[in-house]
């Protein structure tokens, strides 16, 4: 083989896996542990989420200003009221610098699951959030199961599958 | 053990066979390294611009390719209705009427846009008050478009269609859009054909055609979280009736009573245009934005313009926003044009049109937004009321005004004016 | 004058190929986002004044397209 195509090609091939790594859309399924974290919540007091070892978590990155986060929030309050008798839980992290906007639009749309203030972005650089919205499940052991990116109206069945399927276990 | 890849500067044992390549095979009893190759051969070198522009259309093309189906990451615009009357009023002409817009998603992947634009116009111009009669005429325009989302591009088709007594324009338009890099760089192509048929309003059988390419590049790039940059680069070709029929130009006339007489413009029968604009916009610190715009143009005529442009958008309390601009444009003379030819024709195309004049405008503007539907109501998310005032004023410096007579042909007062420009609309979102 | 588009390009393509993350995080997009932060939030105003000014100057084209936002997925 020439030593010019070789070098296109091993170029090729680095180029191709620095562009999957830097975009790190292969979301899917790990089993690190989840960081832990302590946030204020909307009700005032501090929320950690190492609190909720035991239950099913799903924690959701979401901003004011993004379209589809606003659009799956109500059928996330739907998904917490569900299931939460059997040990499950929604939480809602909200990336703004500044959280007035996001509390005024909780209170037209208010949800029934708690909502976390990350104002200082350190939850969101703990989980590497390049999407918005950006939804991870963990499960009862507090071990990250899965990352969804994005949200398209009908991807909530999504949630709702990881959701049973990691209650069950 | 020599560390060293490749043996530059060392001896090796001549008797020993290397594979070509230089790979070294597991099980071999090498010793050896294998010789020095350059990556290229001797005598073909790869410019660093070969080498980026080879790695980055692997990378594009694998890219887009993988990733535009994996990564859906660009979102169609909201539901949407507004209503435009609009208003121009200077140098004699005064065009009014509505432009009304209307877009709907079906689904999460199309959106169906529509439009109609009506301008009802009362001209006594300089142009027609010293070559014709004030006349009063409507021209209205119908079209829409097609946007298509799939991954995290957008592909539009479009057609718009004016008329008017005596001018008829079709525009097919295909464009595409492409959010990459993390939604930090937008990618926009497009492309229109146009197909025109020019006729007289005096002379029935008149009729001439025009062809028109329009080809349209653009970057947009974020570049930090409070500032955005885009380029747009736009190429146009036009081929056929060029020209204004009812346009003539002015040559010296011993035996007119004014000394100069009129006659048909001629124009070349093609014309391509080249124009490039960079413009960027800025977040302050306390809720508002700046921006700048800088477009150069020139063209195959000869003309070379330049145009500046800076905003400042500032939300008050209450809903209310506050937006002024001020634009500033300078062009050159088309190679053809002339206030006053020394006879008819003292050249192959000869042309009076102000418009491809050497001038300035400029212009100031103020707009003022008011949020009507704050939190929605019924089946409207948000509303606002605008109402935006322009004043440009058209500075010319080699075409005269011609309606002053008495002078010497050729010494009349350079002609300027100003026009306002209103615009009152309302826009909805669903 | 050629500076600048080429070095868009370039932090355009060096962000494509991985060599460069995206520097500007989602969570950090509010003030993209924000309406008074786009080109053109209104097209009907935008199309009028194109038309008005390309009526009167012999200048024409590349007068916009799209960008920035709240780059929601």
């Amino acid at each position: 083989m020439r030593i010019r195509t070789m070098k296109m090609m091993k170029f090729l091939a680095g180029a191709m896996t620095a562009a999957l790594l830097a975009t790190g859309v292969v979301a899917g399924v790990s089993d690190a542990p989840a960081p832990d974290f302590t946030l204020k919540s909307d009700n005032g007091k501090n929320l950690k989420l190492s609190e909720h070892r035991g239950d099913v978590v799903l924690i959701n990155f979401w901003a004011s200003w993004c379209g589809p986060c606003r659009q799956e929030m109500p059928l996330l309050s739907e998904l917490h009221d569900k299931y939460k008798a059997l040990g499950f839980t929604v939480l809602g992290v909200n990336v703004e610098q500044d959280s007035d906007e996001a509390k005024k639009l909780l209170k037209e749309m208010p949800v029934t699951f708690p909502v976390l203030f990350d104002n200082d972005s350190t939850v969101s650089k703990q989980y590497d959030v390049n999407a918005m919205p950006s939804t991870v499940l963990v499960d009862r052991d507090g071990k990250m199961r899965y990352l969804h990116k994005g949200y398209k109206p009908g991807e909530e069945e999504i949630y709702l599958e990881m959701v049973r399927s990691l209650i069950r276990e | 053990m020599i560390n060293r890849k490749c043996a530059k500067g060392v001896k090796q044992d001549p008797k020993t066979p290397f594979p070509s390549g230089g790979r070294l095979e597991s099980g071999d009893h090498y010793t050896l390294l294998p010789p020095c190759v350059s990556p290229l051969p001797k005598g073909e070198e790869i410019s660093l611009y070969h080498f980026v522009c080879y790695v980055f259309t692997a990378s594009l093309g694998l890219y887009l390719l993988l990733f535009s189906v994996v990564t859906a990451a660009a979102v169609l615009p909201e539901d949407r209705a507004d209503a435009l009357y609009h208003s121009y009023e200077g140098g004699g002409v005064e065009i009014t009427g509505p432009s009304l817009l209307v877009l709907k998603k079906f689904g999460q992947s199309v959106a169906v846009t529509g439009n109609f634009y009506v301008d009802s116009v009362s001209s006594a111009s300089i142009d027609v008050v010293t070559t014709a009669s004030p006349y009063s005429e409507e021209r209205t325009e119908y079209s829409g478009s097609i946007e298509y989302l799939h991954g995290n591009s957008v592909m539009s088709l479009s057609y718009a269609n004016s008329t008017e007594n005596d001018y008829d324009a079709n525009t097919a338009s295909f464009g595409i859009s492409m959010d990459m890099f993390g939604n930090m760089t937008t990618l926009n192509l497009g492309y229109s054909h146009g197909w025109d048929t020019v006729g007289r309003s005096d002379i029935a059988e008149f009729s001439e055609e025009v062809r028109r390419h329009n080809y349209r590049l653009g970057v947009s790039q974020v570049i930090t979280k409070d500032m955005i940059l885009e380029m747009n680069y736009e190429g146009i070709t036009d081929e056929g009736f060029l020209r204004n029929p009812y346009r003539q130009v002015r040559f010296l006339d011993a035996s007119a009573p004014k000394g100069y007489s009129y006659d048909e413009e001629l124009y070349p029968n093609t014309r391509t245009s080249s124009a490039v604009t960079l413009r960027a916009k800025h977040y302050l610190p306390w809720r508002a934005a700046v921006s700048g715009e800088y477009r150069f143009f020139a063209d195959t005529w000869g003309i070379d313009a330049h145009t500046f442009k800076v905003g400042y958008t500032h939300p008050l309390s209450g809903g209310l926003l506050l937006e002024g601009n001020v634009r500033h444009y300078t062009q050159t003379a088309a190679d053809f044009y002339g206030d006053l030819f020394p006879f008819y024709p003292s050249q192959n195309f000869l042309a009076r049109d102000k418009e491809l004049s050497t001038f300035t405008s400029n212009t100031l503007g103020i707009k003022v937004s008011y949020d009507v539907v704050k939190n929605g109501w019924r089946a409207i998310d948000k509303g606002s009321i605008n109402l935006a005032y322009d004043m440009i004023w058209f500075d010319y410096e080699d075409f005269r005004d011609a309606r002053v007579t008495g002078v010497t042909p050729g010494t009349e007062p350079l002609y300027s004016f100003s026009a306002g420009v209103l615009q009152l609309y309302l826009s909805l979102w669903f | 004058m050629m500076r600048l588009p080429s070095l868009l390009l370039i932090s355009a393509l060096l962000t494509a190929c991985g060599w460069i993350e995206p520097w500007v995080k989602p969570y950090e997009r509010a003030h993209l986002a924000d309406p008074i932060m786009s080109f053109s939030p209104d097209p009907v105003s935008s199309a009028y004044i194109k038309h008005v000014y390309e009526s009167r100057e012999g200048a024409r084209g590349a007068s916009g397209s799209g960008g920035g936002g709240c780059g929601c997925n």
